[in-house]
């Protein structure tokens, strides 16, 4: 059996694993229980600021302290990230201040506390901010690893993480973890998957699937939405002559849509993209969103399946 | 406003229990939500149901119905009992809480619920959406009112006072909130996540009409009521001093349930205290 963990479990850990740098101050809107800074807080109380319930101050206190030599980093819920959307544009995004920004309980497997609280749009409104890095990643380890990376970062960073637990696919696999670079999990010749977050681990379910009908189906983690790993996509789309795109998002502007964009400038070829398809979500616990909304494995063999029959012979 | 009589205090009193028993069962059955908030605020939205706000269950959009507004939505299990309990939704829709597809959806809905006047989740939005409500009834020439709850914790959303700035800039006389105020937010007490200082100075600096109460205490619940209708001349804020987890003496003043439901023997021993009995359980 594989270990379980939660993305939100690696950014806590993450904080703790870079609080040797003197620089690393942590800002909460009293989500740190939720969002894991919460560990980061009872060792370092003095460079943890709590800002009370308001999002929208601790954007532009974080890029205050960046502006001044810290390397802030600021969690909530990543739908109330979305609260601070223009501070984070013109305070932190325009002015390029590393501020790293982590939105947890992203996407609908977030569950029972129903639409208010699904973000399924924050991947593409971060995503069209310049000087932005966009993460999503799939497990605690890539979550720590990334979290570290941003302290590389001359930027701002956005890095959503999910609430439930779900398989670690990167277990002593750090060196392969780099912002940017997306992680090829499985290789494949008939059709290339290419997912972030909780819908990685589904993917991989989906490919041994495709395997018993004879399909022969790649895997990669874009844990990286933004620097696109342009490159990675390229040479999948080149061996494999089609694409699905599987992501706990809209399927407008987030990892489909950065996938369409490229690829329809550089390598048009058939894409089939699962995602949440133009609604909002509502209560229910993470699986039955998944199958509610079209997301789960199933969704995925079908897509690969579309994306296959399009394919020019 | 009705006449009350210690009779009626004491209906008022027997449907609060009965509303919290239904708070314990949801969150138990769902092993998820938010007791504590829902038992601090439960009091004062039976005052307001059964005893001030022109609603009618059979015709939940009614136009010319008040307004309730549950600013704070996580404390949708005391709103549901509330709908309940004067006959919006039925006893087994509670059983649908956080379930899927179920009419009472984790965080108050109005595209999904009889009753309820507004989609909060988002803290620090009610008070805006009522003042709209609030423009409306006057623009309409009607004598509805609104009536916004918000949380202690809630208050430290800059909107809260975007809103409250505009309200009173805006005379809107036909326009209460009731502030939970229970000393607990999410993380931890108010104490320790923001300090919010002298609250009701807060507000008449705002220019609104302040007042305080026991929010637990029916009878000063319902004279801050009678008070909030004989202002009509600026917005009136009830500052109604609460306890997290009224009633259930595991949840009273403990930030632990904010947002954690009771196990199977909390929930006896809940019921029990309210002196009720789980019927098959
Ligand atoms: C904009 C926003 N930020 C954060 C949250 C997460 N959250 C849900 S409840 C809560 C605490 C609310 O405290 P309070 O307003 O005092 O409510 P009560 O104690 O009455 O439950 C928080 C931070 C939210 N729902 N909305």
């Amino acid at each position: 059996m594989s270990r379980m963990a939660a993305t939100r479990d690696g950014y806590g850990q993450g904080l703790l694993n870079i609080s040797d740098d003197e620089r690393v101050v942590v800002l909460e809107a009293d989500l740190g229980k939720s969002t894991k800074s919460l560990h980061f807080r009872k060792q370092f109380p003095e460079r943890t600021v709590s800002c009370g319930i308001g999002e929208q101050n601790m954007m532009l206190v974080a890029a205050g302290l960046a502006a001044s030599g810290y390397k802030p980093f600021a969690s909530t819920f990543a739908i109330f990230t979305e609260r601070a959307f223009e501070q984070i544009r013109n305070g932190v995004a325009r002015p390029n201040l590393p501020v790293h920004i982590c939105g947890s309980h992203g996407g609908t497997h977030t569950g029972t506390d129903g639409g208010s609280a699904q973000s399924i749009e924050d991947l593409a409104i971060y995503r069209t901010l310049p000087n932005m890095t966009v993460m999503h990643p799939c497990d605690d380890v890539s979550a720590a690893e990334l979290t570290r990376q941003c302290l590389d970062l001359a930027g701002p960073s956005y890095m959503r993480t999910a609430r439930n637990k779900t398989r670690v696919l990167h277990e002593n696999r750090i060196d392969d973890i780099k912002i940017g670079k997306g992680i090829v999990l499985r290789d494949g010749s008939d059709v290339c998957i290419i997912a972030c977050g909780v819908l990685v681990d589904k993917a991989l379910e989906a490919a041994e699937k495709l395997a018993g009908d004879g399909i022969d189906a790649g895997v990669v983690d874009m844990h990286t939405l933004k620097p696109l790993d342009g490159d990675l996509i390229n040479r999948m789309a080149a061996s494999t002559g089609c694409i699905v795109s599987a992501e706990d998002h809209s399927i407008i502007g987030g990892l489909g849509g950065a996938i369409a964009e490229h690829l329809s400038s550089n390598h048009p070829i058939p894409l089939e993209r699962v995602g949440v398809n133009d609604r909002f979500g509502e209560s229910g616990q993470a699986e039955e969103m998944l199958d509610l909304l079209g997301l789960n494995t199933g969704d995925i063999i079908e897509a690969a399946h579309r994306a296959i029959s399009r394919k020019s012979n | 406003m009705m006449a009350t009589t210690s009779a009626d205090i004491a209906n008022l009193e027997a449907i609060a229990t009965r509303c919290r028993a239904h708070i314990l069962r949801m969150t138990h059955r769902a092993a998820a939500g938010h007791p504590g908030g829902s038992l601090s605020e439960i009091d004062i939205l039976v005052a307001l149901y059964f005893s001030r706000l022109n609603v009618d269950p059979d015709k939940p959009k009614l136009e010319e119905r008040d307004r309730f507004i549950l600013s704070k939505g996580h404390a949708s299990p005391g709103m549901y009992a509330v709908l309940a309990e004067k006959g919006f939704i039925t006893e087994e829709d509670l059983s649908s809480y956080r379930v899927l597809g179920g009419v009472c959806q984790g965080h108050v809905d109005m595209k999904w619920t009889p009753g309820i006047d507004f989609s909060a989740g988002s803290l620090g939005m009610g008070l805006s959406f009522g003042m709209g409500t609030a423009i409306a009834a006057r623009l309409d020439g009607s004598e509805r009112s609104t009536w916004v709850m918000i949380g202690d914790g809630e208050m430290q959303e800059g909107s809260i006072w975007e809103a409250a700035m505009a309200a009173a800039h805006h005379e809107l006389g036909n326009l209460t909130v009731f502030v939970d105020k229970n000393n607990i937010q999410n993380d931890d007490f108010v104490e320790v996540q923001m300090r919010m200082f002298d609250i009701p100075a807060k507000w008449a600096g705002f220019g609104w009409a302040v007042r305080e109460c026991d929010g637990h205490d029916m009878q000063q619940i319902l004279d801050a009521i009678a008070w909030a209708d004989s202002i009509t001349d600026r917005p009136a804020v009830i500052i109604a001093n609460t306890i997290k987890g009224k009633g259930i003496s595991y949840m009273e003043n403990n930030p632990a349930f904010h947002g954690a439901a009771p196990n199977d023997e909390q929930l006896g021993i809940g019921l029990a205290e309210l002196g009720l009995f789980e019927v098959g359980a």
